[in-house]
């Protein structure tokens, strides 16, 4: 009934609008029916995806399939529309839902069940789905406290390397994050103050935080381009805060491009503040183009693909064998023990902590 | 001897004739493709999404809606919305409306180039004018310097910024019928004893009472739904009830809440539009238009030359300065001023595997964005405004007000009622490019309208049945009488639906699309990521987009007065 | 050529046009005359479709014009305001017609020109149509109007903005260029002076009625009615009882007609029927005013009794304010009004 009332508004509209074209160009190129014929693989994935071509153009010579990716908005919106269109998929692998989202997108069934091609190579920490394979690991970020080297040089102070570090006094109104309402890094830094302090703990940490001059902003854009003292944006638009929430790739990327290149970032990482993003890949339900698709999972996981991945989306690539650029070694920091959480309780009391982070911090 | 005087039964023969049948039917006929557009690229994904929201189970959910609305939260949202929206307006109004009037009514070296300048804030990205007008107004911008002045994290932050994002909207619409406006009207008036302002409240004032009422409402209406200035320059203290939807939808995925908001929103907007047409109705009249070529000349006196060098103040303090600002960041390169932003822009891909677009592509993607945003706009807003041109009939203020919802929904609601209406054949658009430039015509079109229905409803009917009576059919009619004088308008509003889509950010990104982004997409992407690179190539693109604005604007105005009487 | 039959035209309670039938023939000019409000600039209106008629027909040569829309109908109107088109110069406002009927670039180039010589505007197409005069203005909405040939053409007020020697001299100047176009034509105006001097025929309206109908001569010399009467400009009308071809009024008794019926009515003198003697000779009036016409002057008479009388006398010997004469009335000059 309501899929006839459909068509036939959409057959009147297209009608009346005079689009058949576009509707043909919208409708019908890359998903027939008869999906085991098309040589097209559908992406769809956040804003922040991005890949080489000629990284692309190999696995479309490898497996004959084009690669179309559909991209939008941040990771939260992108896992949040694959959930709205689940009976009618827009495409045949989604990639970025990360443990914070990860429950949902479960919950939610819109994953077919796919054991990736090597996924021996990653570590099995990482695999947060090893019993259905509903989903795949393909890269981590973590989200830490970056300090701007400068600034604690002239003023003789030790840049802080804790959670504990952070709420000390000489560290009192140098620090901006993000609300972790509307930001996903911000999100990850709370997170990671539960995981420290558990679940009744963090509230203390926050209110101290807020003690010491925590200040918040809406978007990781503001606090690092425009707030940080640290980052070469930042210094431009005066920015006078030499603590800010990013990630734990920022300070490789702040020397991109600088020429000729320093022995050391401007920027640093207080390396025991980390909490670690895991971002999944996996094969939605009803995809029209299911063999593509495992093969573009296979993909994900290959050594080149991994390889290209740092530099492409800053993020640490899952696969063990997977060399890092020289930039990430030289200027990045290793994070060996950041604060995870269980993608189960994660799901269960994100809202809950987000209201009460916002009822402690912002009001 | 009875006097000569025009014969009050022509007049009012006017008026009524319209009622006959066929007439009506040429409306409807008119109303068509707009109803279609709107009704399935607006009001039938809204639907989907409000009532998904809605309805669990199959059961409407209605104990949720007094719920959401009794929550005191949501009261004080709703309230601070509304205020600093009206606020807002009434600050541009006041700063823009002075700009309309120099605008309109004198000559001076540049002027084009200023209405193109003023424009371009239209277009920028708020993630880009935040960090800009933080350079005004922050930890040590220029009032900060200054007079140590910090406006960021308070309210006046968001009006001003209200202001620069709006200041065109006043000066294009309100200035653009102003220029048309007879000044010999004002010169009578001002013969028969009127001081010059009592002459302007009493002549000018009423006949631009439509036009400056249009503006106000779309002023109203785009910071009543703001969402990027409240963010980035209120800080998270400040939240509006298009940033609460927001975070329902995208981030908490809480639909009925978000349906329930959405509802508010759409009522708050329903009463608005109301009293909009209320004040409106009764003051809208023929007038009588002339070449708006005729209508300017040089200040004279030192009072004229006072106000022309105030307006020019104002948009130096508040649209040049933020716009140099990013000007000047883009060309301040880690080894001083240069063009290293610029060339890296050009090499993309292989600079150490930056994984940004070509900026030429991305140019190339807004224009052809813009170019078909436009195009849509302009048709569906053309037809739409030429039905409405009669004022009689509840059916077509209904329509009326209809056309302007979209500017008053929020952008996150009309995207995932997208996702979930448009999903199949043969409407199964979601993947289809043309769905960004649909939903950047839906924004557009209200602008169509609301800058040619003035126009439209002020040129006197008779000649209209002049060109009748002379051969024209009523289609031809329109085209030979109705265009070339509506043709500033008709030029004005595709310069507005151009700009919209240009800038357009929101839709852009909650519709899933090719990877084919826009200006504005790419400078997001680049403003998303750290390093010095990135945030330079962002400021490079982003003068880039204000080049682009520009340029099209100009275009545009001198395809405009060199075409005047040849459309 | 044009007919009407029962035309009626309702705005709410009140009828603009009511039952009106009007007749015009081929290459005839009609002049519709009547003040404002009587319904004539909806009649025109109606002719061209612009108005829709509640009831009766339209017929153009032979043929009901019933829904047949505007542009269709192949008449021309001149509109008295003359609404030329701002935003093209003069000559594209007189070329608009020709485009409208797809003549050829050169042909319509050519009658443009024409045209303008014809109204005595040449080289001026190129002129804006904001920069004109007010009777300039009226010439571009004239040449523009005959331009198409229209098979009927209409005019609202043809010279109603001019002033009065252009418009004198006008109104001669378009009687000979309708005769020589062999133009049918029919125009509004409530200016009688124009309607005499251009028209074949006048219709007097009155109410959304025609009041009378006839050529220039009958509707002068014998009026209808005391509106129409009194719509001519004469001022000379009294409350009278016919009894044996006299005539028995305030004035004292005035010759009729013989043929006039007997009984109540009303008459009317024309100012050149009332002839000036001494005061003992006629009706014993007093002069309160005296009005200079050119060629001729124009006294108020206050007789002890009646109304006021206005007379036309010769400039030589035509008394002074407060001179007493007497007031004598030519039979010729006296209507009887019904």
């Amino acid at each position: 009934m309501i899929t006839n009332f459909r068509r036939a508004v959409g057959a009147a509209a297209v009608a009346a609008l005079g689009l058949p074209v576009l509707a043909a160009c919208g409708g019908s190129d890359d998903k027939g029916s008869d999906g085991s014929k098309s040589k097209t693989v559908t992406l769809v994935s956040h804003d922040s995806f991005a890949a080489s071509e000629d990284v692309l153009k190999e696995f479309t010579e490898q497996t004959g399939y084009k690669v179309k990716v559909l991209k939008s908005g941040d990771a939260g919106r992108a896992v949040n529309q694959a959930i709205l269109s689940k009976s009618h998929p827009q495409g045949d692998v989604f990639f970025g839902v990360d443990n914070t989202l990860l429950s949902r997108a479960l919950d939610k069934g819109i994953f077919a069940p796919y054991e990736a091609k090597g996924l021996d190579r990653v570590p099995k920490n990482l695999q947060l789905d090893a019993g259905e394979h509903r989903v795949t690991p393909v890269d981590t970020g973590d989200i830490c406290v970056n300090y701007d080297r400068a600034y604690f040089a002239d003023h003789k102070l030790d840049p802080p390397r804790s959670f504990d570090d952070l709420i000390k006094p000489e560290y009192k109104n140098l620090l901006v994050t993000e609300n972790s309402a509307t930001s996903s890094p911000g999100l990850a830094f709370q997170l990671g103050t539960v995981a420290k302090y558990g679940d009744d703990g963090w509230k203390d940490y926050w209110k101290k935080l807020k003690d010491n001059g925590v200040e918040v902003v809406d978007g990781w854009e503001q606090a690092y381009n425009d707030r940080f003292s640290g980052s070469a944006a930042g210094k431009k638009a005066k920015g006078d805060k030499p603590l800010v929430v990013s990630y734990a790739s920022s300070p490789p990327a702040e020397v991109l491009g600088v020429k000729p290149a320093p022995k050391e970032g401007p920027t640093g990482v207080a390396t025991g503040t980390c909490f670690r993003q895991i971002e999944f890949a996996g094969l939605l339900k009803g995809a029209g183009n299911a063999e593509g698709g495992k093969a573009l999972l296979d993909f994900l996981l290959s050594k080149r693909f991994q390889e290209d991945m740092p530099l492409q989306m800053f993020v640490r690539p899952a696969a063990d064998d997977a060399k890092l650029p020289e930039v990430f070694t030289t200027y990045g920091a290793r994070i060996d023990k950041p604060e995870t959480l269980a993608p189960e309780k994660i799901a269960a009391n994100r809202d809950q902590w987000v209201k009460e982070w916002s009822s402690l911090v912002l009001r | 001897m009875v006097l000569a005087r025009p014969e009050v039964a022509a007049r009012d023969a006017a008026a009524p004739e319209g009622g006959g049948p066929r007439r009506t039917a040429t409306r409807l006929g008119l109303m068509a493709l707009p109803l279609a557009f709107f009704g399935v690229f607006f009001a039938y994904p809204v639907a989907s999404i409000v009532s998904r929201g809605l309805k669990d189970g199959g059961q409407w959910q209605f104990a949720r809606i007094g719920e959401v609305i009794t929550d005191p939260r949501i009261g004080h949202v709703l309230w601070f919305t509304t205020w600093q929206a009206a606020a807002s307006t009434a600050l541009t109004l006041l700063l823009a409306l002075p700009g309309a009037y120099v605008l309109a009514r004198f000559d001076f070296p540049g002027k084009r180039l200023l209405r193109a300048v003023v424009t371009v804030p239209f277009v920028l990205p708020t993630v880009v004018v935040g960090s800009a007008f933080l350079a005004l107004l922050g930890h040590g911008g220029l009032l900060d310097e200054l007079w140590g002045v910090r406006l960021d994290t308070t309210v006046w932050a968001i009006l001003l910024a209200h202001v620069f994002f709006n200041y065109a909207v006043v000066v294009r619409t309100v200035g653009g019928l102003w220029a048309q406006l007879d000044p010999r009207q004002e010169e009578a008036a001002r013969v028969l004893g009127a001081g010059r302002l009592a002459a302007w409240r009493r002549v000018t004032l009423p006949a631009l009472a439509p036009a400056v009422a249009a503006a106000a409402l779309m002023v109203f209406l785009f910071t009543f739904t703001s969402f990027g200035v409240i963010q980035i320059l209120g800080g998270p203290r400040y939240a509006t009830l298009e940033v609460e939807i927001y975070q329902q939808t995208a981030q908490l995925l809480d639909l009925p809440t978000a349906a329930v908001l959405t509802l508010v929103q759409f009522a708050a907007v329903a009463a608005l539009l109301g009293v909009h047409a209320w004040t409106v109705r009764r003051r809208e009249a023929t007038l009588r238009l002339v070449d708006a070529a005729g209508t300017a000349r040089r200040p004279r006196g030192a009072a004229e030359w006072t106000l022309l060098g105030s307006v020019l103040a104002v948009v130096a303090l508040l649209v040049l300065v933020p716009l140099l600002v990013l000007v000047l960041r883009s060309f301040d390169g880690p080894d001083g001023y240069g063009l290293t932003f610029y060339r890296a822009l050009g090499s993309a891909g292989e600079n150490g595997g930056t994984f940004v677009v070509a900026p030429l592509e991305a140019i190339g993607n807004s224009l052809a964005y813009g170019l078909a945003a436009t195009a849509i706009a302009v048709v569906v807003g053309g037809l739409a405004a030429a039905a409405l041109t009669r004022r009689e009939g509840r059916l077509v203020r209904g329509f009326d007000a209809l056309l302007m919802l979209p500017l008053g929904t929020s952008a996150v609601t009309v995207g995932f009622g997208f996702l979930i209406s448009l999903d199949e054949p043969p409407l199964d658009l979601r993947t289809s490019w043309i769905l960004v430039p649909l939903a950047q015509a839906l924004v557009g079109v209200p602008f169509v309208v609301r800058t040619m229905l003035p126009v439209l409803r002020a040129v006197d009917a008779r000649l209209r049945e002049a060109a009748a009576v002379l051969g024209a059919s009523p289609l031809r009619a329109w085209r030979e009488v109705d265009l070339p004088l509506v043709g500033r308008a008709l030029a004005v509003a595709a310069g507005f639906a151009f700009a919209v889509s240009l800038g357009e950010f929101g839709a852009t990104v909650f519709i899933a699309r090719p990877d084919s982004p826009t200006l504005p997409v790419a400078v997001a992407r680049l403003l998303g990521r750290p390093g010095e690179l990135n945030y330079g190539q962002a400021m490079a693109l982003s003068t880039i987009l204000m080049l682009v604005c520009a340029a099209a604007l100009l275009v545009l105005e001198r395809v405009r007065t060199d075409r005047t009487g040849e459309f | 050529m044009l007919r009407l039959e029962g035309v009626t035209v309702r705005f709410g309670e009140r009828a603009a046009l009511d039952a009106v039938d009007l007749e015009v023939a081929e290459h005839e000019i009609v002049c519709v005359l009547g003040p404002s409000g009587s319904g004539k600039s909806t009649l025109l209106r109606v002719v061209a479709g612009l108005q829709r008629a509640d009831a009766g027909r339209v017929l153009l040569a032979g043929r009901d014009q019933g829904g047949v829309p505007t542009h269709r109908r192949g008449v021309g109107l001149m509109f008295q305001d003359h609404q030329l088109f701002p935003q093209r110069d003069v000559g594209g406002n007189v070329a608009f017609g020709l485009r409208m009927r797809g003549t050829g670039r050169a042909e319509t180039e050519r009658r443009v020109g024409e045209l303008l010589d014809l109204v005595g505007l040449p080289g001026a197409r190129k002129r804006p149509v904001g920069a004109l005069s007010g009777g300039e203005q009226q010439r571009v909405a004239l040449a523009r109007a005959l331009a198409p040939e229209p098979r009927l053409l209409m005019l609202d007020e043809p010279l109603g903005q001019l002033d009065r020697s252009l418009r004198e001299r006008l109104v001669v100047e378009l009687r000979a260029l309708f005769d020589r176009l062999g133009t049918t034509v029919l125009a509004v105006t409530h200016d009688q002076g124009e309607a005499f001097a251009l028209a074949d025929r006048v219709v007097v309206m009155r109410d959304g009625r025609i009041a009378q109908a006839g050529t220039p001569l009958e509707v002068w010399q014998r009026p209808a009615s005391e509106f129409v009467a009194r719509f001519l400009g004469f001022e000379n009308v009294v409350p009278a009882t016919v009894r044996g071809g006299r005539a028995d009024t305030a004035w004292g008794k005035l010759p009729v007609p013989g043929d006039t019926p007997e009984g109540e009515c009303r008459v009317l003198v024309r100012p050149t029927g009332v002839r000036l003697a001494s005061a003992a000779a006629g009706l014993a009036c007093e002069v309160t005013a005296r009005t200079f016409r050119g060629d001729h002057v124009v006294v108020r008479l206050r007789p002890d009794g009646g109304p006021e009388i206005e007379a036309a006398c010769p400039l030589a010997g035509a008394p002074g304010v407060g001179d007493r004469v007497g007031a004598v009335f030519v039979a010729d000059d006296v209507v009887v009004l019904p």
